[in-house]
């Protein structure tokens, strides 16, 4: 319970934190929420030499309406996301996915870009902007570049941000009505899911990712799949583990996963056709 | 006679807020990793990654040379400071095996958190780092895990006793020899059921913390601990230690819970007193949660054998039972007398004639040792009786209730025939002191609107219905208010099971009431202070109550078993008597009247038949206090110490109602209602006694649906924090409705039987009866602990052939 020693450096904007970054090389990490990263670093899993505080970089920290996207800073606190008016009109499945991340201490600390940067595949935001089709801004030395949701994750805790590159904004197309559902499967409400979904449809169009159903956020394209070939919500909902590599663990095995994300996502198909 | 007494004041009974709460809420209460100690050292112990390894080497030198460290210690070094291994207070039967157990293994360590090193450091962060220099040759051996399989003795964990039984411990009893065995030949029904109490990880909010502080001279030492137990812990530490047990002070400051976990002598205790002696300096250790799961007993752990004939009516004729429990790698201070404590109990709440046999084998394991946790053997009893009456019901085609109604024991049968409440004697002799099961269960049933429920559960379990309803019911008896000695003396326990307490009138009125029961989240403080006030007509605020510090209460036997109400509150109320006996002598002398003349209520003596003739206590305790003028042959002060010794357990019972609706497609269970209907005798503080009943219940459904301890086959403790251990939160627990009936305890002066475990004892069974209520018609009749939506899933595929 008593992290390994480290270093203490607090950034007061994005390029000074990338360039202290930079000059501590691997092993530095940024340090945001601190929710993923201090519990690891208790469990001395993991073990930096030093920390970058970018918890204060304010203006990071921002929902805006960009037209026919939605922008969220990097430094967004979860329960910000949860209660911005802006996303429950444009992006309510985000805005509703966030209420679900742990407890209030959690979503008062955590942020959706460390939620994001960390890439755990348990976890709900990733999949959630997954499945809306995000991009996201990272920021290095040499500027900026944007990766798509669906090419960013790479393995488990693994994506494709460099060491000394910052995610610092998350862009979230607007929903424009369509039918959402996120369903959360745990045993107790404070948990991390055993198998999660997220989804929504519009006129034939669909966007299905699955928490917790793999070494990365899974999207289910073999449901949108079949949904936009014609197939019914329950027949669709049968293709949900098609994509993924569930792992058994000490609350699912992988047929028990498996059989609950067909059953969720028939669920949230139900729900975001209503 | 009349078993309810008048009242005369009204203290007791009172919904009176608690007076520990203000402290605890705003976090101003001093555990002890509070206190602050100048020049403490800090203690670290590194503890076997392995369940079962030969220890070959041990290197320290790396660990001892690191900056802050102070010395480094293994068990082979520090094996000639003890006078004794640790202790075993419960040697059940003469033959009992009990592997000699030090605060570090020395040749070998049995489980995964068995203590192989210690590392003392100026600082907590330095202690723990060196842990990970210490260089520990190991060599594996095959681990244990299977209590069936530990008794075939393939692999033996402790080689000094020749095998992994530890003891075999029999109750039968038999109105003429051959009755069980006859019974079940002749019965219309049997069931024979098989059940598996899994491991439990107590998970008090505070883990153990430890503080050994020597005097500069004389050898004196103060030992803080987060400890149920500050009295047991001062004689056992003297013993373990050779430290005379005069020099020995044990403080158990603000205790954040126990369940049990803290009724026991712990390795660092007795490692920081050592330690402390050793180096002539304080010696401190915190533990860690995860070290908390491993290194802090476990609870229950059996698996149970149980097997009920019936004639052709449902009444029960014969009680079989087979149990093998888990010790653990040790056995520590209870650990073997936890089943003994549930023996008494697998006949239930039923009029069980003279036809029982039960049998326990107890078995070494390389797992954390197991001990006493809420209820202790209690619950494993009720879940098994309880469980099988459905399981009967069902064999005979009848309502659960109704099969219990034709069971139950009568009121009447606690009463002679002239109507004097004797209690029950039970078929193993000893002798319920009171009870109604009949209304508490009527009153569940009213508040849970059985016959509502089971209407709505016929229409809506209907095949290929996604969500099942399921009812389930519990009536439980417990034994509690641990023990009348005698009683404790026959079971082989190494202590009595009195209570003390001195209550003190101080010259300006004030009361102090001195207790030697340790609370650690119960509200004795509140209680105690209202018992007092209720018998000496005081302010409950005016009575401070003392306890916890072997100094200044320095006769106990602490808090466990739900005894501190039913014998240290009784202790309360006759240390109060002595001081109103001595206090009437004295107002006798100064109204010129004899002392028989004198009545005495609401705190005031007066005379019989001239009430202006009339002097207050207060005024006595001052009169006391200068001596001027009291009568010959009485000492100065107003002062009494009284002990308490039971002359019987108590007998809380109850009746829980369960309802819960699970999800066919998921396995998951709602619980969508609990009623509990309990009845502890007379209550001191109803409040307080629905905050036992929520906690106790919460705990028990928390074994019903959430909590396991699991192991590998290697032996590694899967579930060792919070994420993996799921203790249910409030958001996951419906709402309890709570009622009572009350019955008074016959046996003790106040009428108050204990509440400590009673929510524990009735959730397990009443939540699984209602899980297997919502299945049973799908073809699923048994489901083990905890009842997670995986395992459900599974038991719906058996049943189902995979087919959703
Ligand atoms: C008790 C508990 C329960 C939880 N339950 C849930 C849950 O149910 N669902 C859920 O989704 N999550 C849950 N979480 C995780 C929580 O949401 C975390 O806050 C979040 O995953 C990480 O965000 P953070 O800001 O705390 O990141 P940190 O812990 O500070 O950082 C995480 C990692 O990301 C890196 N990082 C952070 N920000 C950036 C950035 N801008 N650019 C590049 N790298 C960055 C860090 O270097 C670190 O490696 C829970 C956490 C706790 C403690």
């Amino acid at each position: 319970m008593i992290p390994a020693a480290f270093d203490y450096k607090r950034a007061g904007s994005a390029e000074e934190a990338i360039a202290l970054i930079g000059q501590h090389g691997d092993e530095a990490k940024f340090l945001a929420g601190g929710h993923s990263l201090i519990p690891l670093m208790k469990l001395r899993l993991a073990q930096p030499t030093v920390l970058v505080d970018i918890g204060r970089v304010k203006d990071l920290s921002y929902v805006k309406d960009a037209g026919n996207h939605i922008a969220i800073g990097a430094l967004t606190r979860h329960m910000d996301v949860e209660k911005s008016p802006v996303l429950k009109q444009h992006v309510p499945l985000l805005a509703h996915a966030a209420s679900h991340v742990g407890d209030a201490q959690v979503r008062h600390r955590g942020t959706i870009g460390g939620s994001i940067a960390h890439a755990d595949p348990a976890s709900d935001l990733p999949a959630t902007t997954l499945a809306l089709g995000a991009t996201y801004v990272v920021q290095g030395p040499n500027g900026k570049r944007e990766i798509a949701a669906k090419d960013f994750y790479r393995g488990f805790l693994e994506s494709a941000l460099a060491p000394d590159e910052m995610l610092v904004e998350i862009k979230v197309p607007k929903m424009n009505g369509a039918g959402w559902s996120f369903q959360k499967f745990n045993r107790r409400a404070q948990d991390w899911a055993i198998v999660g979904v997220a989804a929504w449809r519009n006129n034939g169009t669909s966007g299905v990712a699955l928490v917790n159903m793999g070494s990365t956020p899974v999207l289910a394209a073999a449901v949108s799949a079949a949904l936009s070939s014609g197939a019914s919500v329950a027949d669709a909902a049968n293709r949900a583990a098609d994509d993924a590599e569930p792992q058994s663990d000490l609350n699912a095995s992988v047929e028990y996963r498996t059989h609950l994300a067909k059953v969720l996502v028939r669920r949230a198909l139900e729900e975001a056709s209503k | 006679m009349s078993i309810t007494q008048e009242r005369t004041t009204n203290v007791i009974g009172q919904r009176m807020l608690r007076r520990e709460d203000p402290a605890l809420l705003t976090g101003e209460a001093k555990f002890v990793n509070d206190l602050v100690i100048p020049g403490a050292l800090h203690l670290a112990v590194l503890r076997s990654p392995y369940a079962h390894a030969r220890i070959k080497s041990i290197d320290v030198s790396d660990a001892a040379s690191m900056p802050g460290v102070v010395a480094v210690y293994t068990g082979k070094d520090l094996h000639s400071t003890w006078a004794a291994p640790m202790p075993c207070a419960w040697p059940v039967t003469p033959d009992m095996k009990n592997p000699a157990h030090y605060p570090l293994a020395v040749d070998k360590a049995c489980y995964v958190g068995d203590g192989v090193a210690a590392v003392l450091a100026t600082s907590e962060a330095a202690s723990r780092d060196a842990l990970d220099a210490i260089d520990v040759v190991y060599e594996p051996l095959a681990a244990v895990i299977d209590l069936e399989d530990a008794l075939t003795d393939r692999t033996i964990i402790h080689e000094s006793i020749g095998t992994n039984k530890s003891y075999t411990w029999n109750l039968k009893v038999e109105s003429a020899e051959g009755a069980v065995d006859k019974a079940f030949k002749t019965a219309a029904f049997t069931v024979s059921e098989r059940y598996v109490q899994q491991r439990l990880i107590p998970m008090a909010m505070e883990p153990r913390a430890v503080a050994a502080v020597p005097q500069p001279f004389g050898g004196d030492v103060t030992l803080y601990s987060a400890t149920q137990v500050p009295h047991i812990l001062k004689v056992m530490t003297a013993i373990t230690l050779g430290i005379p047990e005069h020099q020995m002070r044990v403080v158990a400051p603000s205790v954040g819970g126990g369940f049990g976990s803290k009724l026991d002598v712990y390795a660092e205790e007795l490692l920081c007193v050592a330690l402390a002696r050793k180096h002539g300096a304080p010696v401190r250790w915190v533990e860690e949660r995860s070290e908390n799961t491993q290194a802090t007993i476990h609870g229950r752990g059996q698996i149970q054998n149980i097997e009920l004939a019936a004639d052709k009516d449902g009444k029960l004729t014969a009680v079989r039972v087979r149990l093998i429990g888990d010790m653990g790698a040790y056995l520590q201070l209870v650990t073997p007398g936890v089943p003994l404590l549930g023996a008494f109990l697998y006949g239930g709440v039923y009029d069980l004639p003279q036809a029982y046999d039960f049998s326990c084998t107890s078995v070494f394991t390389t797992m954390t040792p197991t001990d006493a946790y809420r209820g202790a053997g209690r619950p494993e009893a009720t879940y098994a009786i309880e469980v099988a009456m459905d399981a009967l019901a069902r064999t005979m085609g009848i309502d659960p209730y109704e099969l219990r109604k034709r069971n139950y024991i009568k009121k009447e049968q606690f009463y002679d025939a002239a109507g004097n409440p004797v209690g029950y004697t039970a078929f193993h002799g000893l002798n319920y002191d009171s009870g109604d099961h009949l209304a508490a269960a009527e009153k569940a049933m009213q508040h849970a609107d059985y016959t509502g429920l089971r209407k709505k559960q016929k229409t809506q379990n209907v095949p290929g219905a996604r969500k099942r309803l399921g009812i389930g019911m519990t009536s439980y008896f417990e034994m509690c208010g641990l023990a009348p000695s005698r009683v404790l003396a026959s079971l082989n326990y190494g202590a009595g099971g009195w209570e003390s307490a001195t209550v003190r009138v101080l010259p300006t009125s004030k009361v102090q009431v001195v207790t030697g029961t340790s609370p650690h989240g119960q509200g004795h403080e509140t209680s105690w202070a209202m018992i007092a006030a209720e018998k000496l007509g005081v302010a409950p605020e005016d009575v401070d109550v003392l306890h916890s510090d072997t100094a200044i209460a320095p006769l106990g036997l602490d808090t466990y078993g739900s005894r501190s109400l039913a014998v240290g509150g009784v202790a309360i109320a006759g240390a109060c008597d002595k001081v109103i006996d001595k206090a009437r002598l004295i107002a006798a002398h100064q109204l010129e009247c004899a002392a028989e003349d004198l009545e005495f209520a609401k705190g005031v003596f007066s005379v019989k038949g001239s009430p202006d003739k009339a002097v207050p206590i207060a005024a006595i305790a001052f009169a006391a206090f200068t001596a001027h003028n009291l009568p010959d042959g009485v000492e100065p002060n107003l002062e009494a110490q009284y002990t308490h010794d039971p002359k019987n357990f108590s007998w809380p019972f109850g009746t829980h109602i369960c309802v819960v609706e699970v999800d066919t497609e998921t396995g998951k269970v709602d619980v969508l209602k609990y009623v509990a209907v309990d009845d502890c005798g007379n209550q001191i503080n109803p409040l307080i006694v629905e905050g036992q009943v929520h906690g106790g219940v919460v705990q028990g459904m928390a074994q019903a649906l959430y909590e396991e301890a699991v192991y590998d086959q290697d032996g590694n403790l899967k579930t060792s924090n919070l994420a993996e251990y799921l203790v249910p939160a409030a958001c996951d627990v419906p709402p309890i409705t709570t009622d009572f009936t009350v019955t008074p305890s016959t046996t003790n002066q106040l009428g108050v039987k204990g509440i400590g475990e009673a929510g524990t004892i009735g959730a397990a069974s009443a939540v699984m009866n209602a899980v297997i209520d919502a299945l049973s018609g799908l073809g699923i009749t048994s489901l083990d602990m905890p009842a997670s939506p995986n395992n459900v899933w599974k038991a719906l595929q058996s049943v189902q052939g995979g087919k959703q």
